[in-house]
């Protein structure tokens, strides 16, 4: 039972950070129609700047910084540079182009930062905390994690649902041509959409980085569980997505508790799969799919 | 007589007949070409033989039938994994194993393939994309039946007796790998030539106008898959005597983005463009190890280089030349035909068909 509390408490932290993971999938899904595979790529690369700064003598704050504003900064320009240019070519063709920017960041981040891997330092202590004598399975720094994904998604919620920026933005991603004869630069919204998720995927990144050791693939598996998390909410729903995210946490705390945790991608695939034949649409999508 | 060779004659349609022509002629190029190189380079034409199988596999999935997969690296670790399992215990020949490897990853492709025929763009990409993420953590959990981190060693195949004592095994295993890659390539190309071909085309380009002409679109897209996981699993294994050492690290997604970068690279949709790309995969490598060493580089960015190289190239190719160096080959092949004046008839277009790029997949 208290092994169950424990794997519990776990799957709460690592699933708000697939939560992170799989909302900026989704913010990026709704914006543009494209699934940015590099998303835990470029989450990686921040994470390194992060402990760049930090090698440095920055304090983690500073790192810690560095780590989002270089996400916003990152995708802001991936979209408008990469990603504009190929928007109405084949599905297809963009997916490709984003795999291309997951192996390219994936390459460059040990020419840049050095082959080894390396520990990321947390701003708090990773100890549990104590009440009395019982010492229970939820350190600062899962406190802290679980506050940072929570202070994000209020931010993205109060924006979009209500400043005259979010409706813009969410009429650019809802119908691009209307939104243009508004007067709405679409453009500008787009980009602005792929910067505010690309930091969210960096704040995954550099949350989860200090219960991971950071080498250029460790995204891998996050971005892997983030889609996971994201597919089975719905690809189009920012709640499904938080939802999904957090069932991930805890489906893949108990499968790794219970059964081992190399099995834990494995435990990704069996549960994507099974949401895929089950129901496509996942559990909060408002989009009918076409039947064929 | 006469009787007979018109017999003869349907029994080999002109399109077989010109395939296996030349496949012919290549092999017999493919055999004199590794008879005068040495044992390092016959190393490198075995490593483009192996992603020719695999990329041509690729190839007919993502570029003919428009289903991109990720996985293809995992595949060809169970292809490899299948051969390294039955060299572990017995001494079978080689034929035997690579049959062995084709079989049982193409079994689990028509698994995986009734899953993935139901899923669609990014959906296809990401279940297979986790499917390369998670494979190879099984080989790592499972130690006793797969070796984990360090995995299973593979026993070199020897050169059979009567090539001489002193034949060069490099060189038997290019040839090996070179006939598996033309037998690949010419059945391939028939299949493509077939009607079963043409369905993949169509479910590719318009799957309600396909499935309206009457094509089980399900099954056209389980039956890619099964054909292409059974390529990859032929270069797994190949792969498996090549490197001498099956483990999980050898699989990652990496491997599966090498195919993808193959297959942009010499051009979606394409048996040829599947040659020019693996080619690329030896040659690049190759090139950025030698600059290198000359300039002293240190080993992160030596490792690296090639990687960062193909993801580059990925993203740049995308931009501004979607179908890759067989498309352009084959636009600067059309201007050149239409400089000296031979502008092709309609009906001749069909004369590259089976290396036409794809117009828009």
């Amino acid at each position: 039972m208290n092994r169950f509390v424990v794997l519990t408490l776990n799957g709460l932290t690592q699933g708000a950070i697939y939560a992170a993971m799989a909302l900026a999938l989704v913010m990026i899904w709704r914006a543009t129609q494209v699934i940015n595979f590099a998303q835990g790529a470029m989450a990686m690369f921040t994470t390194y700047l992060a402990l760049f700064a930090i090698d440095h003598g920055a304090p983690f704050w500073l790192g810690f910084t560095v780590a989002l504003l270089s996400g916003f900064v990152l995708g802001g320009v991936v979209e408008r540079v990469i990603v504009r240019p190929v928007e109405s070519a084949p599905p297809l063709n963009v997916v490709i182009l984003t795999l291309g920017l997951l192996l390219f960041l994936e390459a460059l981040a040990p020419m840049a930062f050095g082959g080894q891997i390396r520990s990321f330092p947390p701003a708090f202590s990773i100890v549990g905390l104590r009440f009395g004598n019982a010492q229970f399975a939820f350190s600062p720094f899962d406190a802290f994690t679980l506050g940072g994904v929570l202070a994000v998604m209020i931010l993205l919620l109060v924006l979009f649902q209500r400043t005259n920026l979010g409706l813009r933005m969410r009429a650019s991603a809802f119908n691009p041509e209307v939104s243009r004869l508004l007067g709405i630069r679409v453009g500008r919204m787009l980009t602005l959409g792929w910067a505010l998720a690309s930091l969210v995927g960096a704040l995954a990144g550099v949350l989860i980085a200090p219960s991971l050791l950071l080498y250029p693939t460790f995204m891998d598996q996050v971005l892997v569980f983030g889609f996971t998390g994201a597919v089975l909410g719905g690809l189009d729903s920012a709640v499904g997505a938080v939802v999904g995210g957090l069932l991930m946490g805890f489906a893949l705390n108990y499968v790794g508790g219970y059964l081992g945790s190399d099995l834990e991608t494995v435990g990704a695939l069996v549960i994507l799969i099974a949401v895929l034949m089950v129901r496509p649409r996942g559990l909060f999508s408002s989009q009918r799919l076409r039947q064929v | 007589m006469l009787a007979a060779q018109s017999r003869l004659g349907r029994l080999v349609s002109p399109t077989l007949r010109r395939h296996l022509l030349l496949a012919l002629g290549a092999a017999v190029l493919l055999v004199l070409l590794s008879a005068q190189i040495g044992a390092y380079d016959d190393y490198n034409l075995t490593a483009v033989a192996i992603f020719v199988v695999a990329a041509a596999g690729l190839n007919l999935l993502t570029g003919l039938n428009g289903q991109l997969s990720l996985g293809h690296g995992a595949l060809m670790a169970i292809g490899a994994y299948t051969a390294s399992l039955f060299l572990k215990d017995y001494q079978l020949p080689v034929v035997v194993v690579l049959l062995a490897s084709v079989l049982s990853t193409g079994l689990i492709g028509i698994v995986f393939g009734y899953a993935a025929a139901r899923l669609r763009g990014p959906y296809l990409a990401g279940a297979t994309l986790t499917l390369a993420v998670a494979l190879p953590q099984v080989a790592t959990r499972y130690k006793d039946i797969f070796g984990g981190e360090s995995g299973l060693s593979v026993p070199p195949t020897q050169p059979p007796a009567w090539l001489g004592a002193d034949f060069p095994p490099e060189r038997w295993l290019a040839w090996i790998a070179l006939a598996a890659a033309v037998v690949t390539i010419v059945l391939l190309a028939n299949l493509l030539r077939s009607s079963t071909g043409r369905d993949f085309k169509a479910v590719r380009d318009n799957e309600a106008a396909a499935a309206l002409a009457g094509i089980n679109v399900a099954r056209t897209h389980v039956l890619a898959f099964v054909i292409s996981a059974a390529c990859a699993g032929l270069a797994g294994a190949l792969f498996a005597y090549w490197s001498g050492v099956t483990a999980p690290a050898g699989f990652g997604l990496g491997l599966s983005l090498q195919l993808v970068t193959a297959i942009v690279i010499g051009g979606l949709g394409s048996l040829a463009g599947a040659v020019w790309g693996s080619l690329v995969l030896v040659v690049v490598p190759a090139l950025t190890g030698g600059m290198a060493s000359t300039l002293n580089l240190p080993s992160a960015i030596a490792n690296n280089l090639p990687l960062a190289i193909y993801g580059g190239i990925l993203v740049i190719a995308m931009l501004v030349a979607p179908h890759g160096i067989q498309g352009a080959l084959v636009r600067i092949f059309a201007i050149g035909r239409a400089r000296w004046g031979h502008t092709p008839a309609a009906g001749q277009k069909g004369v590259v068909d089976w290396d036409d790029p794809a117009p828009d997949t």
